[in-house]
């Protein structure tokens, strides 16, 4: 898994790309979503359109990254969200948990 | 391969995650060559993905020098899928339903769940000489939960 890192109005937008599997992407997602809130940027925005795959623990870990944020009084939101991804949200009911964009300007100005 | 052809196969492997994928590469290959379509055979992938990587971590426990089996068997329509590994077995009943909502943020414990939700059934068998045996079944002919198929 790649990711890649701006900032735009106080918001840390983290493209994501690639597979967040077990034993692959979880563990850098992890490392990531740390390294971002360390940092003080606690307003995180995942970019998810360039997942490729993502199994139970990359559902873990989006979970993990949310409470990780939260309890740092931030706040984790999703953009563009693959269809696969969103199924897979659906049938857990997580999709109640996150809040889903597809317009970069209008998750931005969300927070 | 026309639909409604019988087919088994075989596959062992050790211990390591980098291993998950060719075992799901296998079943959705298996079921795009017995006609189901891009989205079903990614949704029985998947829940192949679910049980290696569970016989992988929690049966195996990461030991790369147990096994982890595979083996798919296509009669007509119907698929199962038997995932073997070499360890200690677990209690179904203490595996907790991931939509109650106490459960909802919890990092882990959704394998099974989306393995039930993308095959028809799933079935554990704990030998007598150690190791458990996962069995998930699915008909190709229907759509099942999220999980579509040509009819």
């Amino acid at each position: 898994m790649k990711a890649t890192n701006r900032t735009v109005d106080n918001v840390e937008i983290i493209a994501l790309q690639g597979k967040i599997t077990i034993g692959s992407g979880d563990t850098q997602l992890r490392e990531v979503i740390s390294n971002a809130v360390s940092a003080g940027k606690t307003n995180v925005l995942l970019d998810l359109s360039g997942v490729t795959t993502i199994d139970s623990s990359g559902i873990g870990e989006l979970v993990g990254s949310y409470t990780t944020v939260t309890n740092r009084g931030g706040k984790l939101k999703l953009l563009h969200l693959p269809a696969k991804l969103n199924e897979l949200l659906h049938v857990t009911q997580l999709i109640t948990v996150f809040e889903v964009y597809d317009n970069e300007r209008e998750a931005v100005a969300s927070f | 391969m026309e639909r409604g052809d019988t087919e088994r196969i075989e596959i062992t492997i050790s211990s390591r995650f980098e291993n998950i994928e060719l075992v799901q590469v296998i079943a959705e290959h298996l079921c795009e060559n017995a006609g189901v379509d891009e989205d079903g055979s990614h949704w029985i992938g998947m829940a192949v993905r679910e049980a290696v990587a569970n016989a992988i971590k929690h049966g195996n426990k990461l030991d790369v020098r147990k096994k982890v089996n595979a083996t798919f068997e296509l009669q007509g329509y119907e698929l199962e899928i038997t995932i073997s590994d070499e360890g200690q077995g677990f209690d179904p009943e203490k595996v907790s339903d991931p939509l109650n909502p106490q459960n909802l943020m919890k990092t882990s414990g959704r394998g099974i769940f989306y393995m039930k939700t993308f095959m028809d059934q799933v079935s554990y068998t704990f030998n007598t000489s150690g190791g458990t045996s996962l069995v998930m079944t699915k008909n190709l002919a229907k759509g099942n939960g999220i999980a579509s198929t040509k009819a």
